[in-house]
């Protein structure tokens, strides 16, 4: 069974983010960059079936700048087999993002694919579902416990309730929650072999997918501040402004 | 130009989130028809019809849509979608799941998460958790949209005709089995959840006058959560940290105990819609961000707190 | 147990100016040498922070076509202020009257970060691994007592040390020889300096903490290549301290204080002292309408020529300010951290090549110009002991009138952890509450350093007596720490009537000041796991 893993680079989920002056996005230069977190369990998952000797290959993948190969690099060390980076600059929008893994899947013709359920920086948790769907592959979003069968996935997902536990065939798509496991630290061994790894390089362009964004990003500004309420001075006060006013409980 | 909203529910009753996603898609547009998916969900459908909102509601019906699953739904929502400019739900994991699915069979770009509704085809979200916003514009000619639902007021839910009409089901899926859900056991919401969180500090001073805590939240049906500091201090273990390096929680009231406010617990709960901080030191910056702000001794404050709601003769779970 | 070792010619221990040069250095002169760069923050540059106003002397040296190869230091010094604060007031220095040391026209404003980045890019370029994420917890001896290499810090330990699922060993590196390159007060270092003596016959080091704040300011107040320092206020006149006002591109001010260690009053907030200083009109009429977009600190070496230990032993040599070759009137550490490991690395290329000492570093860092610079420099700081006014006066006849050449050499008398006077002896100082505009408080502040430390490992801020600060430290000094740390790691909390000491270590900068000043030497700063601490980026 072959694993292809999607990841993404992203501002680094402890990093501050700046949101420019002019509006146009944040700030992005010199600030420190890693592996989207859920992308880090997918990751994770993967090579964990191969060690059961459920998978036999690993493949990771990520699409965007030159240097969005460095989470590539990493998804190596941890132990997936060798990379494939799309190059592509500028903002590209799941539905995009879904088009080119479309293309990888019809070339590399994986058993599962994995990915974090959505990425911190744009929030969009679309790309897993999309691609499922242009596929016509079963999906198993939000996972937090995958069971490899015989050619099946039994998926416990997180959902507002609580859990939700469902079976698809393989091939299938699974986005990762970050509950699904505890991804392990890269090895300086490992990091020096997974230099040593191939990683193919294709230009979007030459996939013939139109990446230009649908959506425009008109405006990026910060949230507005929550200004200060009114001080109370008792707790009946407080219960009565409660119930009455803010008619919350 | 109509709007069509993808209903959540169990097949008994609406799930409350849907009634918020309703006050966002008419906004978008006041023809607004809701597509219900399900089985046997005939009360759904007539509660439906009964939000002023509410132009039309169609109804699908199939033992096949008994469980939701996003493969058995898309085929549906394809089908009705040649008629409508939007399509959308709330985005909460029903939505989050089905809609990209519907989104990416349109060949559409979808907005996820919108927080403000500026014109048909104009949508605030927030991106980063929330740490900014941005305004976006969908050039897409069929545009699919979920709607974070604690942005929008519910929508009133009587006083409305809409007609309910059947339409057709399709075939259930082949690759995809549902096996079973598991409701959260605990009698306590989850903290990512629920409507009312109360959280202590390290005011709280001990892991047993969390017991303050604990009598209220049960009052209130209400998730506890923690800063850092009370939960670095060994009060609370760590999967009730609220914050930036915790769990980010908007419910509709959070009450703050025994916290100052750093930044990163401000991060993870400023998004609430009424918070309240009870809190000794009057300058401590939580009352910045608080709604309400009570400056007293917690150790006091509480048991009157908890005394108070036992007075109440109803409180809204 | 057995850990998996590597084996490299060189091993460099710390990803600043001083190991990133003496690596690239080492790859001009032999590209054969295989050399491996170990640097605990998640990145190169991430846990950088200086001023700073570069002099490009060092890298002149290194790599002569920094500008072809697009180097970030694009800012020249335009102009330069000297202020002595008051209160209120203020009292212009003329330029031309300055010591030639502190005279900057042929420098650049640069973030130091940005260019060991930049340094990184060159160094792998040439073939040298770098290792980010990965601190050197632990130093590895032959067994006749010469340095054999370091062991990485074990991953995916919990709070009590017990393994995790995650457990990933530390492995050990091994070189002909190892290069300490932390930067101030190297926990490595620290260790390396007590074993084999290597202070012997020097003055106590001095040291200083340096706070740094990035504002992007209104285009009316920004002049772009402005460099101002400043002296006097908030601090008084026996504690050795002043400021940098440094105007970058970008509508960017980096602006900082230094705050010598030495200082007596435990009631001392060095932070809040920082703050303080923000409000003096001349400085808030600079900032003012504009935003603060970053915030660190760490401390810096300040001891200069009489405090510079021994910097090789067996198989292992100092560079940079794991040494001390900060120049403390300069207010310069770059350029001299950069020609050390320069020097280092072509000792240890002849000590590979002829299998000479490694006592040769000393002699060719003697014939060096890096010498010439630290020894004139040497009686500026001491002489401030005696009070701002008498200390200016002095480096004026030294610097201005002798260049440093007075036939004498001032002493450091005291290390800085023993000269605190007891709480109840000092003055209280009464600090004003941050405004949240121009001044802030420490947790705002350290959330703009991106700061963290995986949850639940063992605490890297290790008390040698655990008892020492609430029956000891509290009574006599008033606890310290809850004010030297400039992010609020240790605090003294009241529970059930009972004080007891705590510690946020998840907060800690690495800035290593409690390691420094603690009147007991109670705290001992080890590395925590690889990737933890601050996320610097233009600092």
């Amino acid at each position: 069974m072959k694993i292809l893993v999607a990841v993404k680079r992203v501002i680094d989920y402890n990093v501050q983010i700046r949101v420019k002056e002019d509006g146009t996005g944040v700030v992005t230069d010199n600030v420190k960059m890693s592996t989207n977190p859920p992308d880090d369990n997918a990751i994770e998952e993967a090579v964990k079936i191969k060690e059961s000797g459920k998978a036999s290959e690993i493949v990771a993948i990520t699409v965007g700048e030159e240097k969005a190969q460095e989470t590539v690099r990493k998804a190596l060390a941890v132990g997936a087999d060798r990379g494939i980076h799309i190059k592509a600059d500028g903002i590209i929008e799941p539905l995009a993002v879904s088009k080119i893994l479309q293309k990888v899947v019809d070339k590399e013709k994986p058993d599962l694919v994995f990915m974090g359920k959505q990425a911190i920086d744009d929030d969009c948790n679309q790309t897993g579902q999309m691609l499922a769907a242009l596929l016509n592959w079963p999906q198993a979003t939000f996972a937090s416990k995958i069971e490899v069968k015989e050619k099946t996935l039994e998926v416990t997902r997180e959902v507002d309730e609580g859990l939700e536990t469902i079976e698809v065939s393989i091939p299938a798509i699974v986005t990762c929650d970050l509950r699904l496991n505890e991804p392990r630290y890269a090895s300086l061994p490992n990091i020096m072999k997974a230099k040593k790894k191939p990683i193919e390089q294709i230009n979007a362009s030459d996939l013939g997918v139109d990446v230009k964004p649908r959506i425009e990003q008109l405006k990026v500004e910060e949230p507005p501040k929550r200004k200060a309420g009114i001080k109370v001075s008792s707790v009946e006060e407080l219960v009565q402004k409660l119930k009455n006013e803010a008619k919350v409980i | 130009m109509s709007v069509l909203l993808i209903a959540e529910h169990n097949n008994k009753e609406i799930k409350s989130f849907t009634l918020n996603a309703i006050t966002a898609a008419s906004q978008i547009d006041e023809d607004l028809h809701v597509l219900l998916i399900g089985h046997n969900a005939d009360e759904v459908a007539k509660s439906l019809s009964l939000v002023p909102n509410v132009k039309k509601v169609i109804q699908v019906d199939n033992e096949i849509y008994e469980n939701y699953l996003a493969e058995n739904f898309t085929p549906v929502v394809l089908k009705q979608a040649e008629n409508y400019s939007h399509i959308v739900c709330s985005a909460n994991t029903f939505g989050k799941n089905l809609m990209p699915r519907i989104a990416a069979l349109l060949d559409t770009s979808q907005v996820s998460d919108i927080i403000k509704v500026i014109s048909a085809d104009t949508f605030l979200r927030p991106i980063y958790a929330g740490n900014a916003f941005a305004t976006v514009k969908s050039s897409d000619a069929k545009k699919c949209v979920t709607i974070r639902p604690t942005s929008f007021e519910a929508a009133q839910t009587s006083g409305g005709t809409a007609e309910i009409i059947k339409a057709d089901t399709h075939e259930a899926a082949k690759n995809t089995k549902f096996i079973k859900k598991e409701e959260v056991k605990s009698d306590r919401p989850e903290l990512g959840t629920a409507r009312i969180v109360i959280s202590g500090g390290r005011g709280m001073q001990s892991g047993e006058n969390f017991k303050l805590i604990t009598d209220i939240a049960d009052k209130l049906n209400a998730a506890i959560g923690a800063s850092r500091a009370a939960v670095d201090a060994g009060y609370i273990t760590n999967d009730h940290q609220v914050g930036q390096t915790g769990k980010v929680v908007v419910p509709d009231l959070y009450i703050a105990v025994g916290i100052s406010g750093a930044i990163q617990h401000l991060a993870g709960m400023k998004e609430s819609k009424i918070i309240v901080a009870i809190n000794k030191d009057g300058e401590a910056p939580i009352f910045s961000v608080a709604d309400y702000g009570l400056e007293a001794d917690l150790f006091e404050a509480l048991p009157k707190f908890l005394e108070e709601l036992n007075k109440l003769n109803t409180i809204q779970k | 147990m057995s850990r998996e070792v590597m084996e490299y010619d060189v091993v460099i221990v710390g990803g600043g100016p001083s190991g990133l040069s003496t690596a690239i250095k080492l790859k001009q002169l032999n590209p054969d040498i295989n050399v491996c760069l170990l640097e605990k923050a998640s990145e190169v540059g991430a846990h950088i922070l200086s001023g700073n106003v570069f002099e490009t002397r060092a890298l002149d040296e290194l790599l002569p076509n920094w500008k072809e190869l697009n180097a970030p230091i694009k800012t020249k010094v335009t102009k330069e202020k000297f202020l002595f604060l008051g209160k209120t007031k203020k009292i212009s220095w003329p330029t031309w009257l300055l010591p030639k040391v502190q005279q900057n026209h042929n420098n650049y404003i640069i973030s130091l970060a940005n260019l060991c980045r930049w340094l990184a890019e060159q160094a792998e370029s040439l073939g040298i691994e770098i290792f980010p994420g990965f601190p050197a917890s632990e130093i590895i001896y032959n067994e006749d007592g010469s340095v054999k290499g370091v062991a990485t810090q074990d991953m995916g330990l919990d709070k009590e040390g017990n393994k995790k699922d995650s457990y990933e060993p530390g492995i050990e590196l091994h070189a002909k020889v190892t290069v300490f390159a932390e930067g101030c007060r190297g926990h490595l270092g620290k260790q390396l300096i007590k074993k084999f003596d290597l202070d012997k016959g020097k003055d106590p080091q001095q040291y200083g903490i340096g706070f740094k704040e990035i504002w992007e300011i209104k285009e009316e107040n920004h002049q772009e290549g402005l460099v101002m320092h400043t002296a006097g206020w908030p601090l008084d006149k026996s504690t050795y301290g002043g400021s940098f006002v440094y105007h970058a591109e970008n509508r960017q001010v980096f602006l900082g204080y230094v705050i010598g260690l030495d200082y007596k009053n435990p009631h001392l907030s060095p932070f809040d002292e920082f703050q303080r200083f923000k409000t003096h009109p001349s400085i808030k009429s600079v900032i003012e309408g504009g935003k603060r977009i970053s915030y660190g600190a760490r401390a810096l070496i300040e001891g200069g020529f009489q405090s510079l230990p021994k910097m090789f032993m067996p198989g292992a040599l100092l560079v940079g300010c794991d040494a001390g070759t900060l120049n403390m009137p300069k207010i310069k550490g770059s350029h001299t951290a950069m020609k050390s490991g320069m020097i280092a690395a072509e000792t240890i290329a002849d000590h590979l090549k002829e299998n000479k000492n490694l006592s040769v570093y000393e002699d060719k860092f003697k014939k060096s110009w890096l010498y010439k610079e630290l020894f004139e420099a040497r009686n500026v700081k001491p002489s401030f002991s005696w009070g701002l006014i008498l200390g200016i006066i002095f480096t004026g006849i030294d610097q201005i009138l002798f260049r440093g050449k007075l036939p004498f050499t001032l002493r450091h008398k005291h290390a800085d952890h023993q000269t605190l006077k007891p709480a109840n002896k000092m003055p209280k100082i009464e600090y004003p509450k941050p405004d949240n505009v121009i001044t802030f408080d420490k947790t705002s502040s350290v959330y703009l350093t991106g700061t963290n430390h995986a949850d639940n490992q063992p605490v890297h801020l290790q008390l040698k007596d655990k008892d020492l600060p609430i029956n000891f430290t509290l009574e006599k000094f008033d606890e310290p720490a809850q004010r030297y740390c400039p992010v609020g790691v240790y605090e003294v909390q009241r529970e059930n009537d009972k004080d007891k000491f705590v510690i946020n270590s998840q907060n800690c900068i690495h800035c290593k000041t409690c390691d420094i000043k603690e009147p007991s030497q109670n705290i001992n700063w080890v590395t925590p796991e690889g990737g933890g601490g601050p996320k610097y980026g233009n600092m």
